[in-house]
């Protein structure tokens, strides 16, 4: 048989390259996997629904309307929740032993959790506009002006893409589909609930309250809040950006480390 | 490229998963376009050998070189001149059958044109055309194993491994797959393969090495290994005592094997169907009614039985999950 050689090229160019053939591989679960899509849009408008009308009438919002507040609750639950399916992706790749057969190839492997936490950013950016879109519907009254708007996507993509490379973690520590499933709801549920999101902190706790005002993604929701609907900023912005990026790269060094170590070190 | 005398080289390799010891000193020398099959029952070491020499574990002990590569410190050499298919069809299953080739190409860093060249030409080869636009999720069994393999034959690989490439596969995919590989032979390719079969080992490899907990037991050609083992025998039965008697006297042989209980014998075969017809054809003439026929060929429990002096380790699925676990850690 006729060898097929490599084409000469440089390493960053191939690097590049695997980066963008198992994003592109990625991708297309966003389109082409039904029960993933309907379940990232379906989930938080559902959410949204029962807390704007079922729950809202009896939380008290100091100075701004329920909808108004809870709508940055929501979109960070969303992106939250959104950025769990590299986790699944993850575990799913291992299992099926597609992530053996990226190890056997002369690639750059550890590209495979940069295809899936790349495709939960372009996935919960597409899910947060139909949010917004939705929220208007049900009286959300935004008064951002085009400039907050991008502060919101940008503070909104950091916060999404480091809880993304967060739950690689879990993808590469977990060994089945449905225990990685547990992990990551076990790891959300509490911190989007246990926040500003949906009520005031105010109302919880004193060790709750402790915990739901300094944690970060209440500074996000608070960011994004203070930015959408006017409520003070105070020093939440900065927490939530710094935060964000404190775990987006502690989040990145960890999972390449255990995805290398895991796969072939010992 | 640092050229040795075999494809594959492996000497002395040690693995051990915590106090679990997989290998324990194996040794394997492959030459180059040649196909070897190592054959064991489960838990034997085959995988984990498999995934040593595919740079995907590296051994406690030992070294291995993949056409003068060593494997754990020119990994990255050795990994684009070998394909690997794995136990699991590890094919992306929302990608069509011919997206996946295209990727592998691409993963393997082929230039654009030779992805898009070599891809059509697997999907021809294959026979995976009509479903090339399908996606690989509903491909069948059989399916799903071939565009496996195609995917890791993308970048002609000189040297390949195949983990037990017929597991779960019904009779006529298997039969496909058989011809599939040994089409590859004649193209010079270097194949190491893994099957708990001897049926599977004799039919494509031309060398069997035979592990047993971790070590190498014996190695040699299906031939040699199944005269260890015993011949194949045939069995006849018969409708009278009288019937018996004269069938005892036509056959005559030192491995003649007679059941009185059962009006029945056996004989060792080693001449096949020729043979068979050929005594059949005595039956006949001598008015010798014969009631039923069997052919029973040595498997690797008789090779085990003779090699170990006890049975080829049958492990429950329990144990066969867990084997497969420790593979991965």
């Amino acid at each position: 048989m006729k060898r097929v050689k490599p084409e000469p090229r440089s390493k960053i160019y191939w690097a590049l390259s695997d980066f963008a053939v198992l994003t592109k591989r990625s991708m297309v679960y966003i389109v082409r996997n039904m029960d993933q899509a309907l379940s990232t849009v379906f989930m938080p408008i559902m959410f949204l629904m029962l807390f704007r009308y079922v729950f809202g009438g009896a939380i008290e919002t100091p100075g701004v309307s329920y909808v108004d507040f809870l709508f940055a609750g929501i979109l960070v639950q969303t992106a939250a929740f959104g950025a769990t399916y590299t986790a699944i992706g993850v575990t799913t790749d291992i299992r099926r032993g597609i992530v053996d057969r990226f190890k056997s190839l002369p690639m750059v492997s550890s590209a495979v959790l940069v295809g899936h936490t790349v495709t939960d950013l372009v996935r919960n950016t597409i899910s947060a506009v139909i949010m917004v879109l939705v929220g208007l519907l049900v009286g959300f009254r935004p008064e951002a002006n085009a400039f907050e708007w991008l502060l919101v996507l940008g503070i909104l993509m950091v916060f999404t893409f480091a809880i993304s490379w967060l739950s690689a973690i879990m993808g590469l520590l977990s060994k089945t589909v449905e225990g990685v499933q547990w992990m990551t709801f076990v790891f959300v549920f509490p911190v989007t609930f246990i926040s500003s999101a949906f009520v005031p902190t105010a109302s919880m706790p004193s060790a709750l309250r402790a915990f739901a005002e300094n944690q970060p993604v209440t500074h996000v929701i608070e960011a994004i809040r203070s930015l959408t609907v006017g409520t003070p900023m105070g020093s939440h912005g900065w927490l939530a950006l710094a935060w964000s990026l404190a775990i987006l790269i502690v989040s990145y060094l960890a999972a390449v480390y255990i995805f290398k170590r895991k796969t072939t070190a010992n | 490229m640092a050229k040795s005398k075999y494809a594959i080289q492996a000497t002395n390799i040690h693995k051990s998963f915590g106090k679990l010891e997989v290998l324990k000193g194996l040794d394997l020398k492959i030459h180059r376009g040649t196909i070897v099959a190592l054959l064991g029952p489960n838990g034997a070491g085959k995988t984990t050998m498999v995934r040593i020499l595919s740079t995907l574990l590296r051994p406690d002990k030992g070294a291995v070189s993949i056409e003068g590569y060593d494997v754990v410190k020119d990994a990255h050499s050795v990994r684009s001149i070998i394909g690997l298919t794995g136990q699991y069809a590890a094919v992306d299953e929302y990608l069509t059958g011919r997206e996946n080739l295209r990727m592998m190409g691409r993963l393997y860093h082929l230039s654009k044109e030779d992805t898009l060249r070599r891809s059509e030409e697997l999907l021809e080869q294959f026979d995976i055309v009509g479903a090339a636009d399908r996606y690989a999720k509903t491909y069948s069994g059989g399916m799903r194993r071939r565009l496996d393999l195609a995917a890791s034959l993308i970048a002609t690989p000189p040297i390949i491994f195949l983990d037990e490439p017929t597991t779960g596969l019904d009779p006529r995919s298997r039969l496909a797959m058989w011809d599939i590989i040994q089409n590859l032979v004649t193209q010079g390719t270097t194949i190491l393969l893994t099957t708990q079969h001897l049926e599977e080992a004799d039919r494509l490899a031309e060398y069997i090495v035979v592990i047993d907990e971790g070590k190498v037991i014996a190695g040699g050609t299906a031939d040699e290994l199944k005269s260890k083992a015993g011949r194949e025998r045939v069995q006849f039965t018969f409708e009278r005592d009288s019937d018996l008697k004269k069938a005892e006297k036509i056959i005559d042989g030192k491995t003649l094997e007679v059941d009185k209980k059962l009006k029945g014998l056996s004989v060792s075969n080693d001449k096949g169907v020729a043979r068979v017809r050929q005594l059949l054809e005595k039956f006949e003439n001598e008015k010798v009614r014969v009631t039923g026929m069997s052919l029973s060929k040595p498997t690797l429990d008789d090779v085990f039985m003779k090699l170990t002096g006890r049975k080829a380790t049958h492990k429950d699925s329990h144990d066969e999950s867990s084997d497969k676990k420790e593979a991965q850690l």
